[in-house]
């Protein structure tokens, strides 16, 4: 939200090598699940060794469950090509995996059979923008862990040392069919720092939620936020000048922190004996991202600083996964589809500060009938719940002013897309076969106010089901407090 | 007066109220009157001198009435917020451009929203193109826990267009409460009995008040003013409280002082439903609030509204938005979806708060001498792929244009004109 300095945007990975890369790294680690089967997707070249390995590595396991097999249903694919939507179409869950979607789909003796007539099947949701656990409800200021506000580039925080696994939101999130979500810091400095990606599951710990081989985002932000934080304190930035200058130095460091450790990697490649340089936990992450193992998310409203933005990812050269925020995409969303950046946008927020003063209805539309990467994000613990309504409404006012949508198209918005921009588009957010299972039951066209998720599924185990109060997770602050049970929350 | 003059000085009345004038008749809609004809399909309304003058099947088109053919749409009234800030701010974030909320303790209950709208904002063409015409605009909480006096207001925007104000008195309890005195829920009810019986006491010796013989007061006079047709319960007190706790004491304190009381908010209000209920007392909602936000939040869901309905309490939905409280209609669409009956979530928007607001015998129903308030919806109207077709506010038909349709067309064609369309 606006009081929490809404995130930046992120850079989209376009390096499929770095993301082998990232998988490979995470998966590597002795406590990380068994790698899991190939998903569908081309093979890609050898990923570079890690120069370190990366620390707090996850310990998700899937929840073990049996073969399952939805059947009947009106199924949105989210796929880009192929059949995308099929009608009494079956979808099978097996060994955490999507074994088989189609009209015809065999299912094994011992499958648990869901009748899903006149139900949908998408792909579980992705939220690409979220504070879940890093502003954790309730809201108290013991609780408020999204914003390093000590220093305008704090690249060396990371947002999963914020995160609260027991935040009572998630599991109104997982009710709401998210099933991942990209936790990022918030947009208070120039540079935030680290977000991480997670699945949406009751965990002890984060590094039980976190998604096994998901690269790291880099948070920053353009506008109003930084300069104001820092202006208010006095010190730089206190404008967008500043701000820009603020990047730039960081980058600037951030190369020739990477040059002195390529050159220690090439000597010691030599046989050389020499000293590792000493580490510096902010540049490892910018060098991360200009090695391309990093994605950049960057918080930003305005077109014309989207555009700084850009020129200033070129002179460094990495790139921009993503804009968050992006309320005036749709004035430039020629160049972001010549640039290949998606912008990640509210279906309606509008006019709360200045830099949001040009926000309109249309702005998801316009994007995609521009041929660019559009995305529905929250960056709300309310919208997170109803991303599909959000969308709804995006394609609906598209469709009015003559920017047509399909349901086809805007169910992208809130799961291949993100997914796309998140680096985990090979993992999940379609429904293909050897992807994740992670699916979503609505009891009715997920466009419609009237439908709930009543099935979500995360790696093809039950996680909740709106029929069954023993399957809606509670995390421990719900208990023994005031019980809400009925329906949702 | 001859009937020419008479006609004259009616429409020139009209006008001064900004009503219109035109004669039009709505054809082939399926009409929700929320009046005694229930729905109707393939109804005909008819419209003149901004009132509906008719509304049924098979109606005879009056004589140089404008004919829209709504086959196959839908018709309501037009949509009611009860608790915005439409009007009151551009930029939330751009201070002077902002009178939500009066930031001195001085003067917090005899602020009126009425000074400081600005019928020319553009907050009023973005929301009512999406069916949105009438509002309460309420002041925010600021230095004070009395938030000061709001006004009903119809988005036609002409002249005429604040319809009640001082349409009630605004303030909080409970953790808003606590934080505006001596951080203490107990200290915001006592800083409110305080300032209820100064004023009371103040109505009744205005004129000693005026010898300065009387003891001093917490309020300043304007303030006392302000506040004395609340305490002699003529004039609503808004609290805003979540708490069920806080809820009953707030009925405790209705109850001790006669006060006309509504709550807004009431994130437990289901629990205490059948207090609320045997009290008489509306509620005012938000259907989507179901997080555990705060400490006095943990009972929210989202069948509080279906749970009060069912009390039998009043319930009508605010946004405590400006720029995009035409969710209303979402909100309202998810009460539906959680336990609320359909018609109830469209009243909710609709009849009650006609209702609680006094101005039913004008507004909230399809039906004749009723203000045309009237929304052309090309499919149910608290669905998230319905859009707004046309508005008519008080017999007007408004323009479907805003900053935000100008903004699209400007960017339609990319790179844009920046000539002036």
């Amino acid at each position: 939200m606006r009081l929490r300095f809404p995130a930046r945007r992120a850079t989209l990975l376009a390096s499929p090598t770095l993301l082998t890369f990232l998988t490979t790294a995470a998966l590597g680690c002795a406590s990380a699940p068994p790698p899991p089967p190939a998903p569908a997707a081309p093979a890609r070249p050898a990923p570079p060794t890690p120069a370190i390995p990366p620390p707090f590595p996850s310990t998700y396991r899937p929840t073990p469950a049996p073969p399952t097999l939805i059947r009947n249903a009106t199924i949105l694919t989210a796929t880009e090509s192929g059949p995308q939507r099929i009608e009494g179409g079956s979808i099978l869950l097996r060994d955490g995996r999507i074994a088989a979607v189609g009209k015809e789909v065999a299912a094994p003796a011992d499958a648990v059979v869901v009748d899903a007539a006149g139900r949908w099947v998408t792909p579980g949701l992705i939220d690409i923008h979220s504070h879940l656990g890093v502003y954790a409800a309730p809201e108290v200021e013991a609780n408020s862990d999204g914003n390093e506000l000590t220093n305008p580039v704090t690249a060396n925080v990371w947002a999963e040392h914020s995160v609260w696994p027991q935040d009572p939101q998630f599991p109104l999130a997982l009710a709401g069919g998210v099933t991942a979500m990209q936790i990022l810091p918030g947009s208070g400095n120039l540079i935030g720092g680290r977000g991480v990606t997670i699945k949406n599951v009751p965990a002890r710990t984060v590094e039980e939620m976190k998604f096994p081989g998901a690269p790291y985002g880099l948070k920053m932000a353009c506008g109003e936020n930084p300069k104001r934080v820092y202006g208010d304190k006095g010190r730089a930035p206190s404008t967008r000048m500043g701000n820009v200058a603020g990047y730039r130095e960081a980058w600037i460091k951030a190369a020739a922190y990477r040059r002195k450790w390529d050159e220690y990697e090439r000597k010691k490649k030599e046989g050389k004996e020499v000293d590792p340089p000493e580490r510096d936990l902010g540049l490892e992450t910018l060098a991360g991202v200009l090695r391309g193992e990093i994605l950049v998310h960057t918080h930003c409203y305005r077109a014309d600083e989207m555009a700084v933005m850009i020129d200033v990812a070129k002179e460094f050269g990495y790139k921009i996964a993503a804009f968050h925020h992006a309320v005036e995409s749709y004035k430039i969303a020629d160049l972001l589809a010549r640039e290949g950046i998606c912008s990640a946008m509210w279906a309606d927020w509008w006019g709360f500060k200045m830099e949001a003063w040009d926000g309109i209805r249309e702005n998801l539309a316009m994007v995609e009938n521009a041929g660019a990467c559009a995305i529905v994000h929250s960056d709300s613990a309310d919208e997170i719940q109803r991303l599909n309504q959000e969308a709804a409404k995006a394609m609906a006012a598209g469709n009015r002013a003559g920017f047509p949508v399909t349901r086809e198209q805007a169910i992208r918005w809130i799961t291949a897309n993100p997914a796309k921009a998140m680096g985990i588009d090979r993992q999940t957010g379609s429904l293909e076969p050897g992807k994740m299972a992670d699916v979503v039951v609505w009891s009715g066209d997920p466009f419609s106010v009237y439908s709930h998720a009543e099935k979500v599924y995360v790696d093809g185990a039950l996680l909740y089901d709106r029929a069954d109060p023993r399957r809606q997770p509670r995390m421990d602050f719900d208990l023994g407090i005031l019980d809400v049970r009925g329906g949702g929350r | 007066m001859n009937a020419r003059s008479l006609a004259l000085a009616l429409l020139l009345s009209s006008a001064a109220a900004g009503v219109g004038a035109e004669t039009i008749a709505i054809t082939g809609a399926k009409v929700h009157t929320l009046g005694s004809a229930g729905t109707i399909d393939g109804a005909t309304v008819i419209v003149t001198d901004g009132r509906i003058v008719a509304v049924g099947r098979g109606l005879a088109l009056p004589a140089g009435a404008r004919r829209i053919d709504a086959a196959g749409k839908v018709v309501t009234p037009g949509l009611f917020d009860s608790l915005s800030q439409i009007g009151i701010v551009e930029v939330n974030g751009v201070e002077a451009s902002s009178d939500t909320r009066v930031h001195g303790e001085r003067f917090d209950a005899a602020f009126n929203v009425a000074d400081a709208l600005n019928p020319r904002s553009t907050l009023l063409p973005v929301n009512r193109i999406e069916g949105l015409t009438r509002a309460v605009v309420a002041p925010q909480l600021g230095g004070s826990l009395i938030a000061g006096q709001g006004a009903v207001i119809d988005l036609g925007a002409g002249p005429g267009y604040v319809l009640r104000s001082p349409a009630a008195m605004f303030a909080a309890l409970g953790e808003a409460g606590a934080g505006l005195t001596e951080k203490n829920r107990g200290a915001a009810i006592l800083r409110l009995r305080e300032a209820l019986e100064d004023a009371l006491d103040y109505s009744r010796n205005r004129a000693a008040f005026e010898r300065a013989e009387r003891r001093p007061y917490l309020l300043s006079r304007l303030d006392l003013a302000a506040l004395a047709p609340v305490a002699r319960g003529e004039l609503p007190l808004v609290l805003t409280v979540h708490r069920a706790s806080d809820i009953e004491s707030a009925l405790k304190l209705a109850h001790d002082y006669h006060l006309k009381l509504i709550l807004a908010g009431a994130a437990e209000g289901w629990i205490v439903a059948r207090q609320i209920a045997a009290a008489g007392v509306p509620v005012l909602l938000q259907p989507l609030r179901d997080r555990p936000a705060s400490f006095e939040q943990l009972g929210a869901t989202l069948e509080n509204a279906a749970r009060l309905r069912r009390a039998g309490v009043t319930v009508a939905f605010m946004s405590g938005d400006s720029h995009k409280a035409w969710n209303l209609r979402q909100a309202a669409g998810n009460a539906a979806a959680n336990g609320l009956p359909w018609e109830e979530a469209l009243r909710a928007i609709t009849t009650a708060p006609a209702r609680i607001w006094g101005l039913a015998d004008r507004y909230g129903t399809v039906e004749a001498g009723k203000d045309a308030d009237l929304v052309i919806w090309d499919g149910d109207p608290l669905e998230v792929t319905t859009e707004a077709e046309k508005v008519f506010i008080r017999g007007v038909e408004m323009p479907m244009e805003s900053r935000q349709t100008k903004l699209r067309e400007r960017y339609r064609k990319l790179p844009p004109s920046f000539d002036v369309p």
